[in-house]
């Protein structure tokens, strides 16, 4: 491997690539993403590889492995290019089928295509499936076309062109004037305007200045970091040079949690391969400019995805958040001026350098420009990583991307923003998604996280879940978040077990406003918007948990009962083997019932009796029926010909 | 004393450059309320007792004062309502660890908060850091520290310093506003390095 020394070096480089790269030439893609391994991508890669060197296929076929392409529901996903030919859960024994068939053969494998769960209509090409078809994948999109350990290939897409456009074309105050203007707003949570806060942290007086990547994703269920940064850590890195010759600082930092071993791998190899080739250390492509980046891992304190609390992390001490002002920007890692933005933040840079302000600026809302990826997950038909305009409908989401609810349930709620974002109803979900209006709806955009929920979702116990993650995640430093956290979570925890007090809901608000304008940081301001937003739109909720003693989704376990209805029950003994408590009774032809003292509240009985019977029944703020008499406990059977 | 002027409570006030809200206010002889501010110690704002409302450039936002540096034209509100409010709610979330503290009780009586709005938690310890700060960055020996995370936070000696250090010092326990230090210290004490008889430590 050689060191590149110039621009015209690399383009020389990069068209002796794509020269030796026939367009036509079948290229079948694996997903590897931590989504598709975790479903047996490894092996459906293994038995490529066997196949491909069995029947002497080198020549004249190109197989690639690639970081995650999102649709992590269907997984593991293979897409033959250059038709995109789309096969989901893939095995590994459909392999030699699909060598066999669609590679020498030309033929599609039906029984491998998406099929849509409504229509029971096929769709053989990547594009034709709805959930990729509405989205709008320039972040995300390059995932799927590279291998995340392959510089050739991110050279192959246009790799480096950007940084180059910034070292040798412009000034690094145009750089920065290019991020303002294309108005791209942090993708980390605060959705400060990027351009803003480098035009900051360059104006700083400081000799020595830092930028730093914060790869700390913590919120439950969120991953669209960790995918960009395991499928595309070139990318990321492009975005951070460009930004540290921006501002004028010549070492970076990417915090990555220590829980993402793959992303880790990757991004420890693409800085590691970048020095070497000259894209990162001194003298970057003869440029004169020289900026290096190390790596810290997180040790998985949530609290360290605070810009403060991260910063303060790096430099070796507990990781706790710092009042500001002094903003980073100003006074940052080691006291010098410090620019830090999450992931997908730097992933946008080469897109702005590369197509322009305007270009950029023209997707989106009027105060949210670009896409922005979300992770969708709970009870949606397609979990999975999407990437779509700001702008874009809630239900467009919900029901065109993610396919609506599975099981035939109804919807509830979607939950976005992460652990103190909030919860946005039926009646609310036409907003166009940016930040402004997820934050006018009593949410956030936060980084991205979008849970659905159903109609067995009860919204007081959501509310609960999310300030348990927070009282957990709580640094403890200040007195609003540590205290006020404590005692949300135990009123909570009391409505939920049907032990709530009409005078709950004042003291919840009192503790909201306390959190909210008192507390150090962003973790303690936001904190209790899992409870103002689900009391917001789901007030007659805690209404009946207090009031009543009724939780209406039937989901709060101390507020539910389990009744056999003597009339359904066919003495089947399924649920009476099933309870783990021993609280059912009953025998072959002797109706069962459930010994409400001894009853866990567990579920398993309702779950286990078959569908034909439905004889297992909720209840919740009323009393349960009386067990029967026992002389009306035997079962008289129909004769079969009846 | 050079050029801030700010206004606290209806009152000009002269600040020096690089003062907090807090310093102008208190030289200005009006009294914001602190748990965890100390003089000698750096600023730390985590009791957020001293919040206050801060108007700048036609934006009121809620400040911790003694971290929040004094600018010109600043216009300060040490007592709204809010902040009364918000200042009552977090004193009863400490009068729930320490309910005897005179320095509490006195605040509780200043806001009418109400020592038993929250069932009582086990600890007295208010996590004002002033025992950890002090020992840290005025007698440099780290003899205690904080372990832990958020609720589980807790105040501890590590016993090979205390052993060597803290009998001869002690200089903390009058800072805590409960009576929680002294208990750790005689805990630890005890049982890190017992005494040979309990008739020896009554000499």
């Amino acid at each position: 491997m050689t060191r590149i020394n110039s621009p015209d070096e690399l383009e020389a480089l990069r068209n002796r690539i794509v020269s030796e790269r026939n367009p036509d030439t079948p290229c079948i893609t694996v997903c590897a993403g931590t989504g598709c391994l975790a479903s047996g991508a490894r092996d459906v890669v293994a038995a490529f590889n066997h196949e491909i060197e069995a029947q002497g296929l080198q020549v004249g076929l190109s197989f690639r492995s690639t970081g995650c392409h999102g649709f992590c529901e269907k997984g593991p996903i293979v897409v033959i290019d250059p038709e995109e030919i789309c096969y989901l859960q893939v095995t590994a024994d459909d392999v030699p089928e699909i060598i066999e068939k669609t590679i020498m053969g030309n033929e599609i494998i039906e029984r491998l295509l998406y099929v849509d769960r409504n229509t029971g209509e096929k769709a053989v090409h990547e594009s034709d499936i709805p959930f990729y078809k509405y989205q709008k994948r320039m972040v995300f999109g390059a995932n799927r076309r590279i291998d995340p350990k392959s510089f050739e290939d991110y050279l192959a897409i246009g790799g480096c062109r950007a940084l180059t456009k910034s070292l040798f074309e412009m000034t690094p105050d145009e750089v920065i004037s290019e991020v303002k203007e294309a108005n791209l707003r942090g993708r980390g949570g605060g959705g400060f305007p990027a351009g803003k806060k480098w035009e900051i942290a360059r104006k700083a007086p400081g000799d020595s200045k830092y930028v730093i990547v914060n790869c700390d994703e913590g919120d439950p269920g969120a991953y669209m970091d960790r995918s960009l940064m395991e499928g595309n850590p070139y990318g990321v890195l492009e975005g951070l040079t460009i930004g540290a010759f921006a501002i004028g600082a010549n070492e970076g930092y990417v915090y990555i949690r220590q829980e993402y071993p793959l992303a880790l791998e990757n991004l420890t190899a693409a800085i590691e391969d970048s020095e070497k080739r000259g894209f990162l250390g001194k003298d970057i492509l003869g440029s004169g400019f020289d900026f290096q980046v190390k790596v810290h891992r997180g040790a998985g304190a949530f609290v360290c995805g605070e810009e403060t609390a991260l910063i303060i992390s790096l430099e070796g001490e507990v990781g706790e958040p710092k009042p500001r002002p002094p903003y980073p920007a100003v006074k940052g890692l080691w006291g010098k001026p410090t620019n830090i933005n999450n992931v997908e933040t730097w992933a946008n840079i080469p897109l702005i350098i590369n197509g322009g302000a305007a270009a950029f600026a023209a997707i989106g809302t009027e105060g949210s420009k670009g896409t922005k990826i979300f992770s969708l997950v709970g009870k949606i038909a397609n979990t999975g990583l999407v990437e779509v305009p700001m702008g874009i409908s809630l239900r467009d989401v919900i029901y065109k991307i993610g396919g609506g609810i599975p099981g035939g349930k109804a919807f509830r709620a979607v939950q976005t923003g992460g652990p103190s974002g909030g919860c946005i109803p039926e009646e609310r979900l036409d907003l166009e998604v940016d930040f402004d209006e997820l934050t006018k709806a009593g949410s956030m955009m936060g980084s991205g996280g979008m849970i659905v929920m159903d109609e067995e979702t009860c919204m007081v116990d959501v509310a609960r879940y999310f300030i348990d993650f927070l009282t957990d995640e709580s640094c403890g430093k200040c007195v609003p978040c540590r205290e006020g956290l404590r005692q949300m979570h135990r009123i909570l925890t009391n409505i939920t077990e049907g032990k709530g007090k009409e005078s709950d809901i004042e003291i919840l608000e009192e503790l909201a406003e306390t959190a909210q304008e008192a507390s150090l940081c962003a973790l303690g301001k936001t904190a209790p918007n899992p409870f103002l937003s689900t009391f917001r739109y789901f007030k007659s909720e805690y209404e009946a948990h207090i009031n009543e003693g009724r939780c209406p989704a039937l989901s709060c376990k101390r507020l539910v009962s389990y009744y056999i209805e003597p009339e359904k029950c066919k003495a089947c003994l399924i649920c009476l083997k099933e309870c783990p408590a021993g609280a059912i009774d009953g025998a072959k032809k002797t109706i069962h019932i459930i010994d409400q003292e001894k009853c866990d509240a567990c579920g398993i009985c309702f779950e286990v009796c078959p569908s034909r019977f439905e004889a297992v029944m909720r209840i919740s703020g009323a009393p349960v029926p009386p067990p029967i008499p026992e002389e009306q406990r035997t079962v008289i059977r129909k004769s079969k010909r009846q | 004393m050079s050029g801030i002027r700010m206004k606290i409570d209806g009152k000009e006030v002269q600040a020096a450059e690089g003062m907090t809200v807090l310093e102008a206010a208190r030289s200005a002889g009006i009294s914001i309320p602190t748990l965890c501010h100390h003089e000698q110690l750096a600023p730390f704002g985590g009791c957020r007792l001293c919040i206050v409302e801060a108007e700048a450039q036609g934006r009121t936002s809620i400040v911790a004062s003694c971290v929040f540096q004094a600018q010109d034209d600043l216009i300060i509100d040490t007592r709204s309502d809010k902040i009364d409010r918000i200042r009552k709610t977090i004193l009863e979330l400490l009068l729930a660890h320490a309910p005897q503290s005179p320095q509490l009780l006195e605040l509780a009586e200043d806001y009418g908060a109400d020592k038993y709005k929250f069932e009582q938690e086990a600890s007295f310890c208010i996590h004002c850091g002033l025992c950890v700060r002090y020992c840290t960055e005025v007698k440099q020996l780290n003899a205690i520290g904080f372990i832990d995370r958020g609720i589980r936070k807790e105040i501890a000696f590590l016993p090979e310093i205390a052993a060597k250090e803290c009998n001869d010092c002690k200089e903390c326990f009058p800072l805590c506003p409960t009576s929680y230090l002294q208990a750790a210290f005689v805990l630890v004490e005890s049982l890190a390095f017992p005494k040979p008889k309990l008739s020896d430590s009554h000499q």
